[in-house]
């Protein structure tokens, strides 16, 4: 087997999301050659999706907001498991980073005085989100990709990363493969920056598209980086539910931002019910409050259906186990009811929740400004990930860098709406930034032949088995309903055992995958590569959240429903050891500098 | 459980045909769920692109009983199930397999537009001020998703291919989205009467019917874009000013 031809980057990016767009200019702008890979074409990443918001201290609209009151909620919310240093970085430097896109071309909705417009949403004390209706993702990553293609960055699209090559314990480059041809390309590089998103495709029921394979977190594993975190998954407590085909995908918090609430079927507003002790005073005391609060009254505290996303999920959970849910297994958001107060609210809804009423109304024929919607939760994101510096974003590999979801630390037990476009600009322009210098301090690394030729032999095995083999369709969907239904939201250490006894023979399964045709834009083959990344994630999320016996965050454990301070203290990393099998151990979480700490407390009352 | 006939185009050596394939019908399905169901079932080397299936990302664009749509919009409920569904690619653009085709020719296009030039900062803090009023325009054409359904549908490029003189509907929007920008400091009227061939669009509107985040693009992007190529360029009066001026 040859390989095509070679090429060498000062810095590679693998992937092509905001946190990738971000990384590769910065890095060019730090002088050095830089090469970006894409697993789609450019601009269809998983970041348009996104639909809420960047959340950036800007305090356009509430000038109480500051970096500190951001930074405070976010580790609130990721229930201090984070990585301050990045929590502290990620508040202070949002604000920079979403003006930046201003001047490269985004529009943003306006203030009454002309500026950035903010929007409510969970966990974040004060109107914090920067916003384009509903599609504030596209405008991201339209804006770094239109801003991005005249740096002189080398775009390589529809690529996939099959390995990750090392030289003397360092980053030496990439082995992958062109979507159209099907042909093997080495690149090497003196740094390698993966932001290849998340790892929703372990679930059956997710607002992730096919790429979400976790692609990074496996390529850097197999290479000997550590990921840590892994057991916190966010469960998005509003996806679709019915039809069936539309199951998963996203329905936006900005419609509870806007003021949308949550019902069960006898009507009752569930979220009242339950309201956790570290937010009882900044909750809503009456469904008066809580749309006073949505409709911009400072005076007024935020209502329940703003609580962090673990939460709202669990409550939507408790009234569909009780029974008291919608016919089709979720519970009711409605937004149609603002027409009791709003008298244009049609129009409103329309105006605010554009992709929301299409997407109902097109793929539901429900129309949203009427009637009432069903949702239920869907496996979205994952707070887990490749293991990094908190100022650099170096991983434990020597010149290998990540960013964005794949990336963790910021987010802690639970991510913060809003806080995932924000972190993947910040975090985004400082892995480059840092892999720019690594590449001009530490030029020339040596690309071993043996690794390529073993990352190409085993990429090829599902040709080998042809027909004979087993569809690697089936065995994804397998994987799917078995992660769905034992490492789901409500854990227990029996499911989880079995879990663990499940991807044994999974991947037993895969190694025997067979596909056929030729290499040219073959998704059968595609998939048997994905697959190996989706058992490798799987096993480690299984794995750490068998090891926090305690609920916290996106992390919840029936057999210990309490959260227990000791595990505070630490986090769950996780590592390939010495012959082949994994490893997990603890990792003290460094105390908060007292600076630090003042400001928490501060934000307490 | 209903059962419903695809036709989808695959190609081959020679140039192509189509393939018929069965499938189940389950409530609220679309077209790409039918096309993952054949990959899934019968064809896992069906070639064919997508991301987000919620007509948010723009890879899904096909040929759909002959018309450019989103496969992930477009309901089974809403086509005759009695006759077989055929699915084939864009034929606007080169065929690479299947379902999948070259578009790589919009991307380089688009890097010849002259890029965003904004004007300075109206604040000390380095920021701009701008009324939701005159940014609403430039929404609508920053709703595009770059599915290139209107390129696809597009006469000029799609019959008489002249892709190395016309830029097409996506790109006529988006040189309006940054000449509307009130941020934009810089003037494309002539690249776009010179190098981007608006001359060509005879405004047949077919780009508008097409567009699945029903952007008006001709009326609202390509018609007001061609004004002032018009009012510059061949304005009699300005002509003889410019006459008196040299």
């Amino acid at each position: 087997m040859s390989t095509s031809e070679d090429l060498h980057y000062d810095v590679l990016v693998i992937g092509a999301g905001g946190a990738g767009l971000r990384a590769a200019i910065e890095a060019s702008a730090g002088g050095v050659r830089v090469g970006l890979i894409c697993k789609s074409l450019l601009g269809k990443a998983h970041t348009v999706m996104a639909e809420g918001g960047v959340a950036a201290a800007l305090a356009n609209v509430d000038d109480r907001d500051s970096w500190k009151v951001h930074f405070a909620d976010t580790m609130r919310g990721g229930q201090y498991v984070n990585n301050w240093r990045m929590a502290e970085l990620h508040a202070k430097e949002a604000p920079d980073r979403v003006r930046e896109l201003e001047a490269w071309g985004a529009v943003f909705d306006r203030t009454p005085d002309g500026r950035i417009l903010q929007r409510n949403f969970g966990g974040h004390r004060y109107p914090r989100l920067a916003h384009v209706g509903d599609r504030t993702g596209l405008e991201l990553i339209r804006t770094l990709q239109d801003h991005g293609v005249h740096r002189g960055i080398d775009v390589h699209m529809e690529f996939t990363i099959v390995s990750l090559l090392t030289s003397g314990g360092r980053a030496a480059g990439v082995v992958g493969y062109e979507r159209d041809r099907g042909r093997f390309k080495v690149f090497s590089a003196a740094a390698v920056v993966l932001a290849t998103g998340g790892t929703g495709r372990a679930y059956k029921i997710t607002s992730n598209s096919w790429e979400g394979t976790g692609d990074g977190h496996a390529l850097a594993y197999q290479a000997g980086a550590e990921l840590v975190d892994m057991e916190f998954i966010q469960f998005h407590p509003t996806g679709m539910i019915w039809p069936p085909s539309v199951q998963g995908i996203l329905v936006t918090e900005g419609v509870r931002g806007e003021g949308g609430i949550l019902l069960n079927k006898e009507g009752r507003r569930f979220m009242f019910d339950d309201i956790p002790d570290a937010y009882k005073n900044q909750t809503a005391t009456d469904e008066e409050e809580g749309w006073r609060y949505t409709q911009g009254d400072k005076n007024a505290k935020r209502p329940p259906e703003l609580l962090t996303r673990d939460h709202v999920a669990r409550c939507i959970m408790r009234e569909v186990k009780a029974g008291r849910g919608s016919p089709h297994g979720g519970v009711f958001l409605d937004i149609a009811w603002i027409k009791k107060k709003l008298s244009h609210a049609e129009e409103h809804i329309k105006r605010k929740l554009p992709s929301m009423y299409h997407q109902f109304k097109e793929l539901g024929d429900i129309d949203i400004t009427k009637e009432p919607m069903e949702v239920g939760p869907t496996t979205h994101y994952i707070m887990g990930g490749i293991r990094v510096d908190a100022d650099s974003q170096m991983s434990s590999i020597p010149g290998l860098f990540a960013a964005g979801e794949c990336a963790a630390g910021i987010n802690g037990a639970n991510r913060l709406g809003g806080n995932s476009l924000s972190d993947l600009l910040v975090f985004g322009k400082r892995a480059g930034e840092y892999a720019a210098r690594f590449a001009r301090e530490n030029r020339g690394v040596a690309v071993d032949a043996a690794q390529v030729r073993q990352a190409t032999d085993a990429a090829l095995k599902p040709f080998d088995h042809g027909q004979a083999g087993e569809n690697p369709y089936a065995i994804q969907s397998a994987l799917q309903e078995m992660m769905q239904s034992l490492v789901g939201i409500v854990r227990t250490d029996d499911e989880m055992q079995q879990a663990l006894t499940e991807l044994g023979s999974l991947k037993a399964r895969a190694a025997n995958a067979g596909i056929q045709g030729h290499r040219e834009y073959n998704p059968g083959w595609h998939t048997s590569i994905d697959l190996r990344n989706l058992l490798t994630v799987s096993e480690a999320i299984t794995r750490s959240a068998i090891e926090r016996k305690e609920s916290r965050g996106g992390h919840f454990r029936e057999d210990y429903p309490d959260k227990n301070p000791e595990y505070a203290t630490f986090n769950i990393v996780t590592r390939k050891g010495a012959g082949g099998e994994m490893e997990i151990r603890r990792v003290a979480i460094p105390p908060l500098p007292p600076e630090l700490k003042q400001v928490i407390e501060e934000q307490k009352s | 459980m209903t059962r419903a006939t695809f036709k989808v185009w695959r190609t081959d050596p020679a140039s192509g045909h189509y393939n018929t394939y069965s499938v189940d019908v389950v409530p609220g399905m679309v077209v790409l769920d039918a096309i993952h169901q054949i990959q899934a079932t019968q064809q896992p080397d069906l070639a064919v692109r997508w991301n987000c299936k919620a007509g948010k990302c723009g890879s899904c664009s096909a040929e759909i009983n002959g018309s450019p749509r989103l496969m992930c919009m477009t309901r089974l409920n809403t086509l005759d199930l009695l006759s077989p569904i055929t699915v084939e690619p864009m034929r606007a653009f080169p065929p690479i397999k299947d379902l999948v085709t070259d578009v790589s020719w919009n991307f380089r296009v688009k890097k010849a537009i002259t890029p965003f030039t904004p004007r300075p900062a109206d604040a000390p803090d380095g920021t701009w001020r701008m009324n939701q009023r005159d940014v609403d325009r430039v929404q609508e054409f920053r709703k595009c998703i770059e599915c290139f359904l209107c390129q696809d549908v597009c006469h000029i490029l799609r019959d008489h291919r002249l892709n190395d003189e016309f830029i097409g509907p996506r790109f006529l929007t988006y040189a309006a989205a940054l000449e509307m920008n009130p941020l934009d400091a810089a003037d494309r009227v002539p690249e776009l009467r010179a190098q981007h061939g608006i001359g060509y669009c005879n405004i047949t509107k077919c780009c508008t019917k097409v567009c699945p985040e029903h952007i008006t693009i001709t009326d609202n992007a390509i018609i007001p874009l061609k004004e002032r190529v018009v009012d510059r360029f061949y304005d009699p009066l300005t002509r003889l000013l410019r006459v008196f001026k040299t």
